[in-house]
């Protein structure tokens, strides 16, 4: 089997799991936008979390912004 | 701790109780506190203690602006998803589910049985991969480039012609990488799209053409993986990166397809 096109860098088996480093990114991508919603106390309610995210997302590109002017 | 209130993580079956107790023995959640098990009826809830000031409302506007921080919770929230994954199914909740004691979790919990079971049977031995596409840069024609242009119309053509080029070699990836897609959600229980990632976020130059979460059984792993690499090799136009398994977060709310 030819898997050449594929990243060998990180080999996709469940063994490793525990031992690697998650791309944050990755992470986010599911922490973020899914799960179940148990409406908690601290009502970071439904539009509260929309809000926060925006937040979040304006923070991550100006990360991503200073990360550029770093590479520059 | 001035004011106590609980985080909390995953809920599952009451039934799996000593065996999610034993595999978080040891295990720090967020704020590096012990994690522990709250029992009611049928279904029981992973939770640890944390700190209101830190994850009350004011508090958590002021730290979900400082990813360092949402960094921090995310890794320690999936560390517990994780451990308790190993030894059983659960549905995971969204990031930063807080509730003020014992007596709340309980009773929010109560609330959403019926969602909670459904979504425990959809999980139930299943495990979540994660597959990225990314289209290959499309060959180095460039060189031709480097010569004297001899007439405006020249350059012209020449751009155009590359331009022409770049946008067939975007279609054909994005083609690609729908048909991954679809070949890939045939062989799985549910499927879901993400938005591609930031090339900053991913690190990679590439344009990332495919983000995709696949749930399967925990059983038909290798066939998942013996796919992308068919699919791989079917489109030498994309690099696939296969991630997981995953606990099932992708599949335990909102809306998958």
């Amino acid at each position: 089997m030819t898997t050449q096109a594929m990243r060998t860098t990180e080999p996709p088996r469940a063994s490793d799991r525990p031992q690697r480093e998650i791309a944050l990114v990755d992470l986010l991508d599911r922490l973020l936008g899914t799960g179940v919603v148990l409406a908690g106390d601290i009502t970071i309610s439904l539009a509260g979390v929309d809000l926060v995210l925006i937040k979040l997302r304006a923070l991550i590109m100006s990360v991503r912004d200073e990360m550029e002017e770093a590479e520059r | 701790m001035a004011e106590p209130g609980r985080y909390v993580y995953a809920v599952c079956r009451a039934g799996d109780r000593a065996e999610v107790t034993d595999a978080l023995t040891g295990v720090r959640g967020v704020a590096d506190a012990p994690v522990g098990v709250l029992d009611h009826a049928t279904l029981c809830a992973v939770v640890s203690e944390v700190d209101l000031a830190e994850y009350g409302e004011d508090g958590l506007r002021r730290n979900l602006e400082d990813l360092g921080w949402v960094e921090r919770v995310a890794r320690a929230h999936d560390h517990v998803v994780g451990a308790v994954s190993t030894v059983t199914t659960c549905a995971p909740l969204r990031l930063v589910t807080i509730c003020s004691d014992d007596d709340s979790v309980r009773a929010k919990v109560d609330a959403q049985r019926d969602e909670l079971e459904r979504t425990l049977t959809l999980l139930d031995g299943r495990v979540e991969h994660g597959v990225k596409a990314y289209a290959a840069e499309p060959g180095a024609t460039a060189a031709a480039g480097v010569a004297d242009e001899p007439t405006g119309t020249a350059y012209l053509m020449r751009r155009r012609q590359e331009t022409a080029t770049r946008e067939a070699a975007d279609q054909a990836a994005a083609d690609a990488a729908d048909e991954v897609h679809t070949q890939l959600r045939e062989l799985a229980i549910a499927s879901r799209r993400y938005p591609p990632q930031d090339k900053r976020l991913s690190g990679r130059r590439e344009r990332m053409v495919l983000n995709g979460a696949y749930l399967v059984d925990r059983s038909a792993t290798p066939e998942l993986e013996q796919a992308v690499a068919v699919l791989a090799e079917r489109h030498p136009q994309l690099e696939l990166e296969l991630t997981g398994p995953w606990p099932p977060y992708s599949f335990a709310g909102g809306e998958p397809s």
